[in-house]
């Protein structure tokens, strides 16, 4: 009786339980200060900087959307986010699919020493990228290890200075990244298939399914929220990619392997096109935004 | 800017546009990023009397350094003239901020447009740094300091160029001087001894005898021209040295330095472009030299890979350290000759700085005679009195002959890629391109034409 009376009460004086909506907000100023000072004015002054032509030292001239209209105008940088695109491929498709067929394998083989082989699998992701780009320079390189394992087998036709070539040096940045990032995208998958119910294979298996219906009826769906997950990670990881690129080819040859965020900081640093730079940086980040969005979207329909 | 869009929207919605784009513009201008302050120096432009050189009695004063001369050798020398120098004026306390030369590049710009820079400054020569900061007003014009210290008859004219702008900084290699290096440099053509030897040759006089020798070395097996692009700027030294050899060197200069009045579209670019790709055409680089790191490349070549490795003389004591006797370098040959070739980092002194005349001071003081011996016994190359030293026969000799000689003579150019504040890309990409055949010597030098013309004319 009292109790539906109060409720009573708090529903006349139209609002929720607990403190009012201004006290509540309160609670969060502390978090929306530093969230703001380090996060929202960065990139508020990004977007003013693509406004502007500017060095990096004297007055900046106003530029309007000059700079925006220079990324979809330039042919390099056009290329650059078109080399984005591949990337994507080479580190989130390619890991995806490799990772399923690892995976699948791990959690069904009930191997010994699973862990063992997980942290195998993971160690790419332990060490920096930029370590990893130096020693996968060596690997590439005219007289590397690529070239000396070509050799041995025979195939001595196929060496060449990998990254220094104009139809293979994408494609070996590209590489690198699925080495990279199989690791990640296994134990994250396999996260996912060690919570699905045994229940489900043994029911399918009765429905006599193979391994192959196995995988596509009960494995793939129940892993999907696990898959956007590491797709949204690799995706945004290849479309930021910088380390790698500087450190492998810095673009080249040519300017074959130049992506965004590699421009952003030439363009910034070394050639001082402030504005430019700054405008590929949030179109980058409209893009990487946009493609989140609808990796998550999808992720969401998957669960409801 | 914003009448000239084109618009068809009615006049009435078209107006409100302008108005609302010229709120916005005005609103974002007065917010304009980097600093408005004219170039601070010029009234504070002291006159040649009014610099004070006696250093001790400047009273207490802390000068911030940033260099970038962080490894062995370089290291060494700098820490030995500031030892000597703080020993000299105990008044003068330095405050030393090294950083390696990539960092250096990316930071002094935030540096410099902040509230309190460093007083002394290494700016690399080129319009993308040194020509930006005298632009933005940044640094100081040392013509009174030169004056009073007799730096102009320290330093050949050659070398002067090189640390020279007008105050407005649109015009590269006269004017003002705006830095003092310490060290030269010279690109030539670096070769084994005992291959040449082995192959019955005698170190090339002509550039016939140049390509002859690089023929036979093909037909014997050897890598005639070691070489590792992958870092693309080595091709550009590769260039600049085939380039000497076909065109007149007052027309390199021009380009170099992104006056008027030259072009990359000419007879004589063309031959220099074609022979490169020739050279490429007969087999006479290592394979795959657009995947092999520069690095990777010289160790190849000290290792014994390769008959010459055309590089500058920065590669000279690495390379000695292994190769020994066997090392010798040459310039390109020529009456006179035509290298690339040029300073190391000047120091400078930035316009905030508020103990000019110490700073000043201790430029002089890092770059005088006994400064210079200070660097050759240390194995690098000083950029004055470069004759006056005694080293021992070798390498580290053919070094000193050479750049003397190309300095006495004049017989420096300037690094291509000093151009424009762009053609460092432009260049080492197009490079890329025409070595691997993914263009011909035409369009190669189109490419460049296009970055040079642009940026000539904006820069008026």
């Amino acid at each position: 009786m009292i109790r539906s009376r109060s409720s009573f009460a708090r529903a006349r004086a139209g609002h929720p339980p607990g403190e009012p909506r201004r006290v509540a907000y309160l609670y969060l100023l502390p978090a929306f200060v530093v969230y703001a000072a380090f996060l929202l004015y960065p990139i508020g002054r990004a977007v003013q900087l693509s406004l502007f032509h500017w060095d990096g030292l004297s007055l900046g001239t106003w530029a309007g959307l000059d700079n925006y209209a220079a990324i979809v105008a330039d042919e390099g940088l056009r290329d650059a986010f078109g080399h984005a695109l591949v990337l994507i491929g080479f580190f989130a498709v390619g890991p995806l699919v490799i990772g399923l067929l690892l995976a699948t394998i791990l959690n069904h083989a009930k191997v010994r020493g699973l862990g063992f082989f997980r942290t195998v699998v993971f160690l790419p992701q332990v060490v920096a990228m930029v370590v990893v780009a130096v020693a996968w320079r060596r690997v590439y390189s005219a007289d590397g290890t690529l070239n000396d394992l070509l050799g041995a087998v025979g195939l001595d036709w196929l060496a060449r200075g990998w990254l220094g070539d104009y139809t293979f040096a994408l494609p070996a940045v590209g590489v690198v990244g699925t080495w990279f990032e199989t690791g990640l995208v296994t134990v994250l998958l396999l996260a996912g298939m060690s919570k699905i119910p045994i229940e489900l294979y043994e029911a399918a298996r009765l429905d006599g399914a193979g391994p192959v219906r196995e995988f596509f009826a009960v494995t793939l769906p129940s892993v999907r929220g696990e898959i956007a997950v590491a797709l949204t990670l690799t995706v945004i990881a290849a479309l930021r990619t910088f380390d790698l690129v500087y450190i492998t080819t810095e673009g080249g040859p040519g300017n074959s392997t130049s992506v965004p965020s590699y421009e952003v900081y030439h363009r910034a640093f070394e050639l001082g096109q402030v504005g430019s730079a700054a405008a590929i940086g949030v179109t980058l980040t409209v893009v990487i935004f946009a493609i989140s969005f609808v990796i998550n979207r999808f992720a969401d329909r998957s669960i409801t | 800017m914003i009448a000239s869009t084109r618009d068809v929207r009615p006049r009435g919605a078209r107006t409100r546009a302008v108005l609302a784009a010229g709120v916005v513009a005005l609103a974002a201008a007065a917010c304009a990023p980097g600093s408005s302050a004219p170039p601070a120096g010029s009234p504070a432009q002291p006159s040649a009397s009014a610099v004070r050189t006696d250093a001790a009695a400047l009273g207490n004063v802390t000068l911030t350094i940033w260099d970038q001369e962080v490894r062995g050798a370089q290291n060494a020398q700098m820490t030995a003239l500031n030892t000597a120098f703080q020993a000299k004026y105990p008044n003068i306390t330095i405050k030393r901020v090294s950083r390696s030369f990539d960092d250096l590049n990316t930071t002094l710009r935030l540096a410099l447009s902040g509230n309190e820079p460093p007083d002394v400054v290494q700016a690399n020569n080129g319009r993308p740094q040194m020509g930006a900061f005298v632009k933005a007003g940044q640094l100081r014009p040392l013509d009174p300091y030169a004056e009073a210290y007799g730096w102009k008859k320290r330093y050949p004219q050659s070398v002067l160029q090189y640390v020279s702008y007008t105050a407005d900084g649109k015009s590269f290699g006269e004017g003002n001087v705006y830095g003092l290096p310490q060290a030269g440099e010279v690109v030539g053509i670096h070769y084994n001894r005992a291959k040449l030897a082995k192959l019955g040759l005698e170190p090339p006089k002509t550039w016939a005898e140049f390509e002859a020798a690089l023929d036979k070395a093909k037909a014997a097996g050897e890598v005639p021209l070691m070489m590792g692009n992958l870092d693309k700027w080595p091709a550009v030294h590769l260039f600049g040295t085939v380039q000497g050899q076909h065109v007149p060197k007052d027309q390199i200069a021009t380009l170099g330095f992104g006056r008027k009045g030259a072009s990359w579209t000419t007879p004589e670019n063309t031959k220099a472009a074609q022979q490169l790709v020739d050279w490429v055409d007969k087999g006479y680089f290592n394979k795959g030299f657009n995947g092999l790191g520069h690095d990777a490349s010289w160790q190849a070549f000290a290792k014994g890979q390769g008959v010459f490795l055309i590089g500058g003389t920065w590669l000279i004591g690495d390379l000695g350290k292994i190769m020994g006797k066997d090392l010798g370098f040459a310039l390109p040959p020529g009456t006179p000759p035509v290298a690339t070739g040029g300073t190391g980092l000047p120091f400078a002194i930035t316009t905030k700085s508020a103990n000019p005349d110490a700073a000043a001071a201790y430029i002089d003081f890092i770059t005088n005679s006994d400064a210079m011996k200070v660097l050759a016994t240390n194995g690098l190359l000083p950029v004055a009195d470069t004759d006056q030293q005694s080293v021992p026969a070798g390498a580290q000799q053919d070094m000193f002959t050479a750049f003397s000689t190309a300095t006495q003579q004049d017989g420096l150019v300037p690094y291509l890629d000093y151009a424009t504040p762009t053609f460092a890309d432009t260049l080492t990409a197009a490079l890329q391109d025409l070595m691997a055949k993914k263009a011909t010597p035409q369009e190669f030098l189109a490419t460049l034409e296009k970055d040079y013309k642009t940026f000539v004319e904006s820069n008026g």
